[in-house]
């Protein structure tokens, strides 16, 4: 009846999690199709600056997706682009959580005057609207990936932060916190080994969220002009599109594949995060394993304790 | 003694996991006779408190029932559906859990969870609700002025009288009291079991007691059941049960307990409980028990009727 399992390593419970869930297979593969694309991608592909024909020309053999209105070509614009613009999504996510995670458990965890401060400072920074902000900021500042991500951190890690100071503020009145201050553990000790990993799920889940957003306001500000625009990112390819009048002319081939990678990105880490939250709540696991064994008998999963007198 | 209100036969349970499924309840038969205090006693694991929820039909997943009869006022709760389910519990059968804190709604106050625990089942006026909760709270022996107190101004033991009371608002036949004073000191314990003595005897509902506390059970219960490792492994009246424990696994349980002129010393069962994962075959106490010979290496005891109501699952005595 049961067989014994050998104890999983963190990274192959991961990929197992993941496996077991369809959504997130099909998000692992889909983010992991990009992350290579980013990866080898530009070696593969030609110069993306380099004029190579006549402007605006339909997909063919010879430009799988068309060349721009400069008559650059527009799959090696893609290609590259992809490298940025997920380096850039990835990096901002990260970043916007870890700063959240600095602040708001600090906040949440000390108390009093420290977060009476801490408190002031994200609330300032989430009632001040993000989106002009980012644009103020991004136009005075020298253009160029590395202040978009900073834009981007700037206006984007208040509401992490938020949300683990109430998280955090739970988790502080709990006995087993209580216990690990009498036990004589530093401040620091609890933090990381106590606290934090009880937020494992909603931090990947912030880690996620932050991609998603980082990727969707950087591809945003770019379009508006506010990016390097001598830099091939997906953003400036949609600016370089509407610069050229991609829809006036019906030039479809300069914009939508662009579009089309920006929302696969965010569809994959999305369903990515369905697995992520089976990793870290075991009992979400439990109730999949039980749901499978009623359907296999034919029986509806219901809230009352269900009757299967079905034998195997 | 009077007909079963509550009758189980052969009610199996099983947790469902990723390595497959575990018994938690093994082939149980209990009967709960109207207007008695039934205990049900075991270790942490055995199953009692897996069994009283069964009844209820409210485990959560990942349980499964796999089959047995429970039936209930001429009705089968196993194959009842949701909405009749809805009907039946807390209206027949009510429960006091085991943590009066995290049972009481920390928001409105106790008078208004009584209210509304009776307008849920019942057509009933707003007032007659109210004066019906007072009622309650003075029967369970809290002055009626607390009926707007609100569940942290009560001490522990005031909560779960509250529990009580709100176990009682519907008058059901069956009241399931899993390890209702655990969290609570002994005197505060003492007095809450007396006055739930003193209901009982008053208005005529059944109670399913569980506790791990033989001593309190064989004083409060009418009638005893014994679990060990999923299965039920002696029953019979406490006086008897006290008396005269036919089962080796009761009677090590009696023996760990200290008298109170001491002129026996208390002496633990050694070894423990086995794993449900992979339970012993033939009688599941056999690695543990001092007199285990062949036959219960192998066999399955079946139950021996050893006096009026006194039964027990042990081949010493077939």
């Amino acid at each position: 009846m049961t067989k014994t399992v050998a104890r999983d390593s963190g990274l192959s419970l991961w990929v197992h999690a993941i496996r077991r869930d369809r959504k997130a297979t099909i998000g692992a593969l889909i983010i992991a199709f990009f992350v290579l694309v980013a990866l080898v991608g530009p070696l593969l592909v030609a110069d993306p600056d380099a004029p190579v024909g006549i402007p605006l020309q339909v997909p063919s053999a010879q430009h799988w997706l068309g060349t721009t209105g400069q008559g650059q070509d527009v799959l090696a614009q893609l290609v590259v682009g992809t490298r940025t613009s997920m380096a850039i999504g990835f990096a901002v996510g990260l970043v916007v959580v870890l700063v959240g995670a600095l602040i708001g458990v600090t906040a949440g965890y000390f108390g009093g005057r420290v977060d009476a401060l801490l408190s002031l400072l994200f609330n300032v920074f989430l009632v001040i609207p993000g989106l002009p902000l980012a644009i103020v900021i991004a136009a005075y500042l020298p253009s160029g990936p590395l202040t978009l991500g900073l834009v981007l951190v700037v206006t984007g890690w208040a509401w992490n932060a938020r949300v683990l100071r109430a998280q955090t503020l739970s988790q502080r009145k709990r006995d087993f916190v209580a216990a690990a201050v009498v036990s004589g553990e530093s401040s620091f000790r609890i933090v990381t080994r106590e606290i934090l990993p009880t937020m494992t799920s909603l931090l990947v889940a912030q880690v996620i969220g932050g991609t998603t957003y980082a990727i969707g306001a950087q591809v945003g500000l770019e379009f508006l002009g506010l990016g390097d625009v001598s830099v091939a990112t997906w953003g400036t390819n949609l600016y370089w599109a509407q610069n050229d009048s991609a829809l006036l002319t019906g030039a479809w081939w300069t914009f939508a594949p662009t579009g089309l990678c920006v929302a696969l990105v965010g569809f994959g880490l999305v369903l990515l995060n369905s697995g992520f939250d089976e990793i870290t709540n075991p009992r979400l696991l439990q109730e999949r394993t039980w749901r499978a064994y009623l359907e296999k008998r034919g029986c509806e999963p219901s809230r009352s304790t269900p009757v299967v007198t079905e034998h195997d | 003694m009077t007909d079963a209100v509550l009758s189980i036969r052969d009610l199996c349970v099983d947790y469902v996991t990723e390595h497959g499924a575990v018994r938690a309840i093994d082939s149980v038969s209990l009967d709960v006779y109207g207007g008695e205090i039934l205990g049900v006693a075991g270790e942490s694991g055995s199953g009692k408190s897996t069994l009283v929820h069964a009844v209820m039909r409210i485990l959560p997943p990942p349980a499964v029932i796999r089959g047995g009869v429970v039936q209930f006022e001429g009705r089968d709760i196993l194959s009842l559906d949701e909405g009749e389910l809805r009907a039946l519990r807390w209206n027949r059968i009510s429960m006091v859990f085991q943590s009066a804190m995290d049972a009481l709604n920390p928001v409105i106050t106790v008078g208004e969870q009584i209210v509304d625990t009776l307008t849920a089942h019942r057509t009933i006026p707003t007032a007659a609700a109210r004066a019906r909760a007072g009622e309650l709270l003075e029967m369970v022996g809290i002055p009626d002025s607390r009926v707007d107190a609100y569940a942290h101004q009560l001490s522990g033991g005031m909560r779960q009288r509250v529990c009580i009371a709100l176990a009682l608002a519907l008058e059901p036949a069956v009241v399931i009291m899993d390890e209702p004073t655990t969290a609570l000191d002994v005197i505060v314990e003492r007095e809450i079991l007396n006055t739930v003595r003193s209901l009982q005897r008053r208005l005529g509902f059944a109670v399913v007691y569980i506790t791990h506390d033989l001593a309190r059970m064989l004083q409060y219960s009418d009638r005893v059941a014994v679990f060990y490792a999923a299965r039920i492994v002696e029953a019979g009246p406490s006086a008897e049960l006290h008396r005269a424990p036919r089962h080796p696994y009761t009677q090590g349980l009696l023996r760990a307990f200290p008298t109170v002129h001491g002129e026996e010393e208390a002496r633990s069962i050694p070894g423990s409980p086995p794993s449900l994962v992979n339970p012993p075959a033939g009688c599941r106490f056999h690695p543990r028990c001092p007199f285990v010979f062949d036959r219960c290496r192998e066999v399955v005891p079946e139950f021996v009727s050893v006096g009026p109501d006194h039964a027990a699952a042990c081949h010493l005595l077939g």
